[in-house]
């Protein structure tokens, strides 16, 4: 007899969909059916059967994979890290966030940066934020409250295939109770995207002037004239589309890649930052990043609460936390050649990363934690293979409007393969140890002098 | 005024963190002294003497000492960080936060710099003879009080972000200027002898900017008032007045509202 599993999450994107019905078989070992998830979902769930290694890889001289043991694979792991100058952990995007606070240990202790997938998608998010503060909302009052939604570069259709029918256009809410039918839906994209399909009114702004249209926004907002194009959009568009904004009960802005990942970044979050402030002299305005993966608000949890900052950590000199992007972020480590190891953990680096900073990581050590083989495992030194957050191991994750949300394991990971935290942990240990090690070797140094000691 | 020269003799595989590099640390010390001050190699703290050679000794103040970098410093950061007196002078290129929260004294680099250099300058002077890169004289991360005073002086072009939440002080660029100058300004002075690629004056409240050449994609936030000759770095010309940005708020000051100025060169 089949057993059903109900009220699962789903390990994909940062909708976080908690009412997944997972079918597992009667030894729990093989998940049969996904009811409720999108396909990308369900997909996740199925592939946790195929592709799947039970022991480390490592890359031999003639280029070909042998297996290790664990230890093996901690040791030289450990190594790697404690040899290096400045080595780049990096991931994080798939993974829980008792994961990430074992890796931040590893990372102090290591003198590493730590980085996660922020650093190519909403860490310019992160500065807008820094710089002009986060006038946000949870997703179940957009859902109970929202009857105006604005999505700004972002393609839920796509890429949160079922944030539009839970939270943002059909759902009917307490005071949503028309669904779809009281609700206004603006789309801005250069696109003409499956989203922009069930818009009420789309503009179709010029690629790029993002920031010219939002301060186009602004100018109507405050009664001032604008000229008769921007961006490609006609000032009668812009001026209805404020219209229906300053008339709204409770309005949320969704905003993608579109903004993040074209010319100007933090800008382009930061003024529609300012937009939404505008809009809250006329009535209840929030704005809202659509984050990728399902857990990818996750580090940015954890690690300002255990430094200060989210993402692009440079913990060099381990007990001051430094954090400037455009420095310290994975990228530009690897384009200006400032780190010489590379740990990929939950993303797929050479997937993601443009090819050129790909090439410059490869020239020194490259360890890839994944579950699966993916890009970057088939490039790496060294294969560890992890169970699956979500399917195999439980854990906390946090949804795209900061909600944690507890996932649970639906089967057990093959025998033999730990969870990321167990890992890091273990990695840790075996860090200390090299480092005790080393400390035993030196004479004790004695303590430190001033630069006027010989006077 | 005493001069340390400083020659970069074994350069780093990474990049190295020079935030010791100052007349503040170098005054009082002699040269053996100085080589013994901390540079950073990632996480590998070591003496300034692993890398550089050090000739000379520092003054008894700041004010009375010159640093000289020679050789190929591309890859220190740092130089001249919080320095607040003296004189500095990087015979080629430089890497980030050259001049980074200077409070006084001059720095002079004869290359180029990277991004990030003059953030947070509260005084002093940094001049770069060639190109700057990016947030030049900008605010650090999540600071809403940029550049407060001193003087910025670029010879070539600069990048993206110059300017950012600059509150106070002057930037003189020469060549042209990437997207972004002086966003969310709240006063101090940009002067752009080239072009500016677009988003000049987004978000700001107050402050002047200067653009010689023209703006490829003006904001559509700014309004045309008028034409006004001005003398601006030595030299008086005429510009196109106009004032914004209108979406964003502006306080008033004796009955009137006050906004940032954008003149263009007519």
């Amino acid at each position: 007899m089949a057993k059903k599993i109900e009220n699962v999450g789903c390990p994909f994107c940062g909708v976080c969909c908690d009412d997944l019905v997972v079918t597992v078989s009667d030894d729990g070992k093989k998940i049969l059916e996904v009811e409720n998830s999108c396909i990308i979902g369900s997909t996740v769930f199925h592939r946790a059967m195929s592709e799947r290694h039970t022991l480390p890889r490592l890359r031999q001289p003639d280029g070909t994979f042998k297996e290790i043991s664990y230890d093996e694979a901690i040791d030289y792991t450990a190594k790697v890290l404690h040899n290096a100058k400045k080595p780049l952990i990096y991931g994080f995007g798939s993974t829980n966030c008792e994961g990430m606070a074992a890796a931040a240990k590893v990372a102090e202790q290591a003198g590493a940066v730590l980085d996660n997938c922020a650093s190519i998608c909403h860490g310019s998010s992160f500065l807008a934020i820094f710089d002009n503060g986060y006038p946000s909302c949870t997703l179940g009052e957009v859902k109970n409250r929202a009857d105006v939604i604005v999505y700004w570069g972002a393609n839920p259709a796509h890429a949160h295939p079922r944030h539009m029918s839970r939270y943002s256009i059909f759902p009917r809410g307490f005071f949503t109770g028309k669904g779809h039918k009281g609700r206004k839906i603006i789309v801005i994209d250069p696109r003409h995207t499956d989203t922009a399909q069930v818009a009420d009114i789309h503009l179709q702004v010029q690629q790029g002037h993002d920031y010219d249209l939002f301060d186009a926004f602004r100018t109507v907002v405050r009664g001032h004239d604008i000229p008769d194009v921007v961006a490609g959009v006609k000032k009668e568009q812009i001026i209805e589309a404020v219209d229906i904004m300053k008339k709204a009960r409770f309005g949320t802005i969704f905003y993608g890649m579109g903004l993040c990942h074209s010319d100007g970044r933090n800008h382009n979050v930061d003024i529609a930052i300012s937009l939404t402030r505008d809009l809250n002299d006329f009535t209840k305005w929030t704005i809202m990043a659509m984050r990728g993966h399902y857990n990818i608000t996750g580090p940015g949890a954890v690690w300002s609460w255990q430094y200060g900052f989210p993402y692009c950590l440079d913990l060099t000199k381990r007990d001051i936390a430094h954090m400037n992007p455009g420095e310290t972020s994975s990228v530009d480590l690897a384009m200006r050649e400032e780190v010489d190891a590379f740990i990929n953990i939950g993303t797929d680096a050479a997937a993601h990363f443009p090819i050129e900073p790909v090439k410059r990581l490869r020239k020194h050590p490259w360890i890839t934690i994944d579950p699966h083989p993916n890009m970057a495992t088939e490039i790496s030194d060294l294969h560890i293979p992890v169970g699956i957050v979500g399917v195999e191991v439980p854990g906390i994750v946090y949804r795209m409007d900061n909600v944690p949300i507890q996932y649970r394991n639906v089967i057990e990971p093959p025998e033999g393969v730990p969870s990321d935290e167990e890992l890091f942990e273990r990695i840790y240990e075996r860090l200390c140890e090299l480092e005790a090690e080393d400390a035993a070797r030196e004479p004790a140094k004695a303590a430190p002098e001033g630069a006027r000691a010989g006077e | 005024m005493k001069t340390v020269t400083i020659t970069l003799a074994n350069p780093p595989e990474l990049y190295l963190e020079g935030q010791n590099i100052t007349p503040d640390n170098f005054a009082g010390k002699k040269a053996a002294e100085i080589a013994t001050l901390d540079v950073w190699e990632g996480k590998l703290k070591s003496p300034l003497g692993k890398y550089f050679t050090v000739e000379g000794e520092g003054g008894a103040t700041a004010a009375d000492t010159k640093i000289v970098l020679r050789g190929d410093c591309t890859r220190v950061k740092r130089i001249g960080q919080q320095m607040t007196a003296g004189e500095i002078v990087v015979e080629g290129n430089a890497d980030m936060y050259i001049g980074g929260w200077m409070k006084g004294g001059k720095i002079h680099v004869k290359g180029n710099v990277d991004s990030f250099c003059g953030i947070g300058m509260e005084g002093g002077e940094l001049i770069i003879d060639g190109n700057a890169g990016h947030h030049l004289g900008s605010s650090p991360r999540g600071e809403w009080r940029g550049m407060q005073g001193g003087l910025i002086r670029v010879a070539g072009d600069a990048g993206n972000d110059t300017a950012t939440f600059i509150n106070g002080g002057t930037i003189i660029i020469g060549g042209n200027a990437d997207i972004h100058v002086s966003t969310h300004g709240e006063g101090g002075t940009v002067i752009i002898k080239g072009d500016a690629k677009g988003r000049v004056g987004g978000q700001m409240v107050k402050g002047d900017i200067f653009v010689y050449g023209t703006i490829e994609y003006p904001l559509p936030g700014f309004q045309l008032v008028g034409e006004v000759e001005q003398e601006v770095d030595g030299a008086t010309a005429r510009f196109a007045h106009y004032i914004g940005d209108l979406g964003e708020r502006h306080p008033v000051s004796r009955g009137k509202t006050v906004y940032a100025n954008i003149y263009t060169r007519l």
